[in-house]
């Protein structure tokens, strides 16, 4: 019996959530009775094996080939399932990134397999695997319950605790990968790296968030709030209005129709709180507002508030924290 | 070629919070019921790719019988055909009956001129999942892309698309047929125009219900303790001062002693 963790990689780097999923997993592995594993699948992987085996795997299973440089479902999937017959896996866990989502859905899929997909939290019941996630943007919490022998879901970012990495004493074990490069159908033809350098707003802890209040002097604005979110080493968020209005990159939209986030700080500025944008940050674990009108729906939602311009609001606050952080 | 769009009926965001635990637990939402706002995306390319590549175009929708405002604003933004698959057909089933459910349209609708293309939203706002589209290419059993943000060109029986991940962008070359999942960034939805709507609100939307269909039951999954998620009740704290400086240090006082910073 196995819990098997796919450890996403980019440019050959693990992508940072996929330690706090394997955490997790030795966690429920040890309530269950169950061996940890991690799937590396790449066309080098030796750096990700090690850091798997001391963030806790028991056992890193390794797929390598020069084919498998970049994502591509096809093989990718098809690797999955190799590796969770040969593990025994009685779950399969990814992280909710679209990479993670869908090689976790293609495989539940394939393996007539219940998903809990975007869940938030995972625990064991009666030596079961059960996952909570939400649904109507958030608006209503359900429990999933798994039917099938096998139990896939991905998993949001920061849902859990990033472990502390210690002694190793896992193996590695390489599968044998069954693919070559002309059975591939898809074909990357060209890649660019984008967010180099950027804190991204998924796996942030401090998001600080622009809106159309910056309306009187865009760029200006949106200098401004970029400032404090670099001196918090924030990421930087944005409301559809200031989207829209072409203030700010589309990536950087926070709700119903841009990312879902969950910082432990999220500083609105100039944003009005429409529910739209609500969906997509609601769940921030303390939410402050600085908005000139007392009366903007997002008061509502905040723990702390400024009321004032915050063309003035955000500098002062920016030249506070660059007081007391050095 | 036939490009198919799956689309799916969706309460208005801004009564999502109004939806309550019964609803939907039963799946009779009182809210205003609109086309899933990611899925108008899907059916704006489907209309961009008719002009460019000379295809025809379908919307294949599953919800309850009477449930046709998506598909007929999509008939209203310029879609050829609309069908509606009568949900009843997977008996309450999970993720993967409704995509075989919705395969086996895409496959009814290919029968005169073959579907090459099936393209959809990102995800529901109700269903907030990403998964349906995976579950369609599986059972199909063709290719799929996700998070397309251009299609760049249809040529020598394979598509061409752009797509964006956490860490970058990539081309990619996939074989025909194939399933596209869209992101926000492919094009700027259009509204429907006046003829549009007045063509969409006479169309009759054929609907296909088990007779049509051989869908296999499929539960995988049982869902309990469905709660409503009420946002924590805070009283909020307003910090008030003669100057704004004198507001943003006690502001950063708090933050200071909330741990987060
Ligand atoms: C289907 C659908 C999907 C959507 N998806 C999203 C989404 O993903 N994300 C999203 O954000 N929205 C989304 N929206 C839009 C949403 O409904 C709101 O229109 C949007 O969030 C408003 O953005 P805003 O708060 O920046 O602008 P506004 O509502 O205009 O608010 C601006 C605020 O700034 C304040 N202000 C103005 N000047 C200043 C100043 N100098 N100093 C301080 N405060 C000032 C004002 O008091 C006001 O409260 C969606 C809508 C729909 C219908
Ligand atoms: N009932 C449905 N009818 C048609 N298309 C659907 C349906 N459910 C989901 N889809 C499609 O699959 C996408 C992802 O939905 P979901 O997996 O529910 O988040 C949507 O954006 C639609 O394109």
């Amino acid at each position: 019996m196995a819990i098997l963790v796919w450890i996403e990689l980019n440019e050959g780097q693990a992508v940072s959530n996929c330690w706090e999923l394997l955490g997790k997993a030795k966690e429920l592995g040890r309530e269950m009775g169950a061996e940890v594993a991690a799937l590396l699948i790449g066309s080098d992987v030796d750096e990700a094996a090690l850091q798997a085996l001391a963030y806790g795997a028991d056992q890193v299973y390794a797929a390598t080939d020069s084919s498998l440089e970049s994502y591509r479902l096809q093989p990718f999937a098809a690797i999955a399932e190799q590796a969770v017959k040969h593990s025994g896996a009685t779950a399969f866990l990814a992280n909710a990134s679209i990479r993670g989502g869908v090689l976790a859905a293609t495989v539940a899929c394939r393996q007539v397999a219940g998903i809990a997909a975007n869940a938030t939290d995972l625990w064991v019941e009666e030596g079961k695997l059960v996952a909570a996630r939400t649904i109507y943007s958030g608006n209503i919490s359900a429990r999933i319950h798994f039917e099938s022998p096998l139990a896939v879901a991905s998993v949001r970012p920061r849902s859990f605790a990033m472990p502390q990495p210690t002694e190793a004493s896992g193996t590695v074990e390489k599968l044998d990968v069954a693919y070559s490069e002309d059975e591939i159908r898809q074909k990357v033809t060209d890649f660019r790296a984008v967010d180099a350098g950027e804190v991204s707003l998924t796996d942030a802890h401090i998001i600080v968030s622009g809106g159309r209040g910056v309306a009187a002097d865009p760029p200006k604005g949106f200098e401004i709030v970029g400032e404090l979110a670099r001196t918090l080493g924030a990421a930087l968020g944005a409301s559809r209005a200031a989207v829209d209005a072409g203030y700010i990159p589309y990536k950087h939209q926070v709700g119903q129709t841009g990312k879902t986030v969950r910082p432990d700080l999220y500083i609105a500025c100039g944003i009005s709180g429409a529910i739209q944008h609500l969906a997509g940050m609601g769940n921030s674990k303390i939410i402050v507002a600085i908005n000139k009108d007392s009366d903007a729906p997002i008061f509502q939602r905040a723990k702390y508030g400024i009321v004032d311009d915050l063309f003035k609001a955000v500098p002062a606050l920016t030249a506070e924290f660059s007081k007391r952080l050095n | 070629m036939k490009v198919a769009v799956l689309i799916k009926q969706t309460p208005d965001t801004a009564e999502l919070p109004r939806v309550t635990v019964a609803e939907a637990q039963s799946g009779e939402v009182q809210a205003t019921m609109v086309i899933n706002p990611w899925d108008e995306f899907a059916v704006e390319e489907a209309i961009d790719l008719a002009d460019r590549f000379d295809c025809e175009t379908v919307a294949i929708s599953m919800g309850r019988e009477s449930e046709t405002d998506a598909l007929k604003h999509a008939l209203a933004m310029g879609m050829d055909n609309a069908v509606l698959v009568d949900e009843s057909v997977i008996d309450g089933g999970d993720e993967w009956a409704a995509a075989g459910a919705l395969a086996a349209a895409v496959r009814i609708a290919g029968e005169q001129e073959e579907v090459e293309l099936v393209l959809a939203g990102k995800m529901s706002v109700d269903g907030n999942s990403g998964v349906i589209y995976a579950g369609v290419a599986c059972k199909l059993g063709w290719d799929l892309l996700v998070n397309v943000t251009r299609i760049v060109d249809i040529v020598d029986g394979k598509l061409i698309a752009e797509q964006v991940f956490e860490g970058g962008q990539e081309t990619v070359e996939a074989p025909l047929p194939v399933v596209v999942s869209v992101a926000k960034e492919i094009n700027e939805p259009r509204y429907p125009s006046f003829m549009g709507i007045r063509k969409a609100s006479r169309a009759s939307i054929p609907v296909l219900g088990r007779d049509d269909l051989e869908v296999g039951p499929s539960s995988t999954t049982r869902w309990t303790d469905l709660d409503k998620q009420e946002p924590e009740r805070v009283q909020v704290k307003i910090f008030e001062g003669d100057s704004v400086e004198e507001k943003a240090a006690q502001l950063a006082d708090a933050l200071m002693a909330e741990k987060v910073i």
